[in-house]
């Protein structure tokens, strides 16, 4: 059964300013397992696809099944966590209650939830900073925390728009290591959204290439860099050639209209 | 108001009005069936109904009630008369005016002094903090008896009431409005060595012209209360606090709600007048439209 | 004589302020407003007791001080009517039926667009008004004086705990959608401790109102004690000490009454940027 199929799915928002065609004609199929990045400039559907997926917004047209069913029913059925630009932690919540959070709305054991999140803050190396509260951690460590929360529940498929944006080169490149082995030892389905072409690459076991005005998607790129890649990957021959071929449909599909 | 949320407005206005009327209906019940079983009489119930919304005294009027006495007591009298309620109101509002102008200039002065002169801000803010919490008005027989006895005319002593209860509102506004330019634009300013009076007025006047006018709209109100309750102390014989007074002496409770209304309807007039004034301002200095 | 002593007095006082301007917070940092009052009040003794201003304009600060203890037993009991009964039960009552609304109002999205702009539009009104009409209908004593505090503090407390209830961000909301929680699970883990700085902000405005209102609603009528009784009464028989006496009792519970909301305030929303600094 495919993570994600999506057969003629569109999207049009109804705005002020006139219809705008978010989605056109989306044809997708997800395997379990494999690390799906969306890429393309601002408007080309990239987060309203994610979006769509999380059953955060509806389509207009065609049709989409997540792990088999319909988005709403695999939101009810907790299949995916999401992970947003910013952190999104609850300023009123310690880290470890923040990741305790998903837990909680659940129904597991105060024991239950304590237990997991320590293994979850574990994972990605924030154990001493659980009685923590957010904004006493830098940009890099909250966006960690929040990923430490979107595993918490142990969803199979993970949804993630742009997590590390706003992070500076450095903390990015460690935190792209640290979400490379995580997914290597847990064999999550990911859908990540970027916009930067060399994470998209290292990341990825395919590239789908979108672009805007309608958004849709330009090209699927697969990406057989193989399983064990450390950060000096991004100086191979093979990888360079592979983020030619994304940049190359990027500006294929990119307009400098308005 | 935007027209999608005219609608909701306008549906629980009229779910508040007709409540109003269950109201006004169950609480003169019984003052009407006590004064008809006195008379003899044995009403119906549709009777019944219509004598409890009708009644003279009632513990609450029917709004249609309210309307009619103010229709009565200003449309249809002469403006000069003393019953008129024209002329009441133009009585509390002058001198609620003449304590918002008071108060604000006070009010805007001071806020330009606190946040240019440093001894200034670090002596008085926390006294001008902390006095919020007193009760001003309680103030009010104070001012009117002192007053008084210097034999100031009447208008003086509830202007400087009112001019009391605004100079908080828009003091605290003008300091937080004129101290609100960020730190960039103040840097950009540095950069081109502006005077202290350049930076004032080409910066720290528009940034703090929202604030000034949340103030504003607060002080407007202010006054209007402090005008309303200076009337009370002294038993004065004209104005709103006047007639409001008179009314819960004689028991006239609709010449109560009426002058309630009217005191609603001056303050609601006002605090529209100067929404409208900030509308238009702050389109002249390139606010998005709506 | 006295017009030097006074001249001295401030400038003395105007240097200790300008001195005392330096320091930030802290202990030190009360310097400047204390040495502030306290000039002020100097200056007050002196030119009330120099120049013999009469009493029924200004009595002289001592003046207070001694008919403060010499009828403390009246002021004692006309804070109990005015503060711990009408006040407190009115601020409490006002304050809780307005969260009460504003939370029935968030379940039903076309009450709370209909009832913001009028909860806006009645908050600017010359509410306290209403104080003949409560005492009409609830008699003379206190309650009729905490009916109108209630009256006074509905609206700020509606209209406040609304906008706080919409504050929580796009986000979270999204957050606690892909969790699947009911709408009871978002409204506690999220959208009440979100709204927490907008209720106190309500709370710390009708603090002062409930204050003015219970005194203000005596002034049309009250039994033979409470604060706003005495106020007017005294006033017209120009006993301007006692006055001020009931004053001064009237402003240490009001600003307690804000401080204590303040340091709730701080226990409860220590999280937002404005309180941890």
């Amino acid at each position: 059964m495919a993570a994600i199929e999506a057969r003629g799915l569109s999207l049009t928002f109804t705005t002020r300013d006139g219809p705008v065609q978010a989605l056109y004609d989306i044809d997708l199929r997800v395997e379990p397992g494999e690390f799906i990045s969306l890429i393309g400039p601002s408007g080309c559907g990239k987060t309203t696809l994610l979006r769509v997926i999380a059953d955060l917004e509806h389509p207009t047209g065609g049709e989409i099944r997540v792990n088999g069913t319909t988005p709403g029913e695999a939101r009810l059925r907790r299949d995916y966590g999401y992970v947003f630009q910013a952190p999104a932690l609850f300023p009123w919540r310690t880290i470890e209650g923040n990741v305790m959070l998903p837990l909680q709305i659940m129904g597991l054991s105060k024991a239950a939830r304590r237990e997991r999140a320590r293994q979850q803050l574990a994972l990605v190396n924030l154990e001493g900073f659980a009685r923590k509260f957010p904004w006493q951690l830098s940009g890099g460590m909250q966006q960690r925390a929040s990923i430490a929360r979107a595993l918490a529940f142990e969803p199979q498929l993970l949804l993630m728009d742009e997590p590390f944006g706003a992070l500076d080169e450095i903390v990015r490149d460690h935190l792209n290591e640290q979400l490379l082995k995580l997914w290597a030892a847990t064999h999550k389905t990911v859908i990540f959204v970027t916009h930067s072409i060399p994470e998209a690459v290292f990341l990825s076991t395919r590239i789908v290439v979108m672009s805007p005005r309608p958004g849709r998607i330009h090209d699927v790129i697969d990406c057989d860099l193989g399983a064990e890649r450390p950060l000096e990957i991004r100086e191979t021959p093979a990888f360079l050639r592979i983020a030619q071929r994304v940049r190359e449909g990027l500006r294929a599909g990119h307009s400098y209209e308005g | 108001m935007r027209a999608s949320a005219a609608l909701p407005v306008a549906v629980v206005s009229a779910g508040l009005i007709a409540f109003w009327y269950v109201a006004a209906i169950g609480l003169n019940w019984q003052v009407v069936a006590d004064m008809q079983a006195r008379a003899g009489a044995a009403p119906g119930f549709g009777e019944m109904l219509s004598l409890t919304l009708s009644h003279n005294r009632p513990l609450l009027p029917a709004p249609h009630q309210i309307l009619v006495e103010l229709w009565n007591t200003t449309v249809a009298l002469p403006v000069t008369s003393r019953r008129s309620l024209v002329h009441h109101a133009w009585i509390t509002l002058s001198a609620a005016l003449t304590g918002f102008a008071m108060g604000t200039a006070l009010g805007i002065v001071l806020a330009v002094a606190i946040v240019h002169l440093r001894a200034l801000e670090r002596s008085l803010m926390p006294w001008i903090i902390a006095s919020q919490a007193v009760p001003v008005l309680a103030l009010a027989p104070i001012v009117i008896v002192a007053l008084g006895a210097l034999n100031l005319p009447d208008l003086l002593p509830k202007a400087i009431i009112s001019a009391y209860l605004c100079f908080f509102p828009v003091t605290i506004g003008m300091v937080k409005g004129l101290a609100a330019p960020d730190r960039l634009s103040l840097d950009l300013l540095r950069t081109y060595s502006a005077t202290r009076a350049q930076v004032f007025w080409a910066l720290r006047v528009p940034t703090s012209l929202p604030y000034l006018f949340a103030g504003l709209k607060v002080a407007v109100a202010a006054a209007v209360v402090g005008a309303i309750v200076a009337e009370l102390p002294t038993g004065a014989q004209a104005g709103l606090g006047a007639r409001l007074l008179a009314g819960s002496y004689f028991g006239q409770t609709i010449q109560i709600w009426s002058a309630l209304a009217a005191a609603a309807i001056v303050s609601a007039s006002l605090v529209g007048l100067l929404g409208f004034t900030e509308r238009v301002v702050a389109q002249r200095l390139g606010a998005r439209a709506g | 004589m006295t017009g030097v002593l006074a001249l001295l007095v401030a400038l003395v006082g105007a240097l200790v302020v300008q001195r005392s301007s330096r320091f930030e917070g802290g202990v030190l940092g009360l310097l400047a407003p204390l040495a502030f009052g306290t000039t002020l009040l100097a200056l007050w003794e002196i030119l009330v007791v120099g120049y013999e201003v009469p009493m029924v304009l200004l009595p002289a600060p001592t003046a207070i001080a001694n008919r403060m203890a010499a009828s403390a037993h009246i002021l004692a009991q006309d804070f109990t009517q005015t503060f711990l009964k009408a006040v407190l039960a009115g601020y409490i009552i006002g304050c809780g039926a307005g969260f009460a609304l504003a939370l029935i109002a968030d379940r039903v999205p076309f009450l709370r667009q209909g009832l913001l702009p009028i909860g806006n539009l009645v908050a600017a009104l010359p509410v306290i008004g209403i104080a003949p009409v409560m005492v009409m209908w609830f008699g003379f004593d206190w309650q009729s004086k905490a009916a109108v505090v209630v009256a006074m503090t509905f609206f700020p407390m509606l209209v406040n705990t609304v906008t706080g209830l919409a504050a929580a961000g796009r986000i979270e909301s999204d957050l606690m959608r892909s969790y699947a929680a009911t709408h009871r699970q978002t409204l506690f883990l999220l959208r009440l401790p979100a709204a927490l700085p907008f209720i106190f902000t309500g709370l710390k405005v009708n603090a002062p109102l409930a204050l003015i209102g219970a005194i203000v609603a005596e002034f049309f009528g009250s039994p033979t004690i409470g604060m706003g009784f005495r106020i007017a009464t005294e006033a017209a028989r120009l006993a301007l000490d006692m006055v001020w006496a009931e004053i001064i009792v009237a402003a240490v519970a009001g600003s307690a009454f804000y401080g204590l909301v303040v340091l709730a305030e701080r226990a409860a929303t220590f999280w937002h940027p404005s309180i941890r600094g």
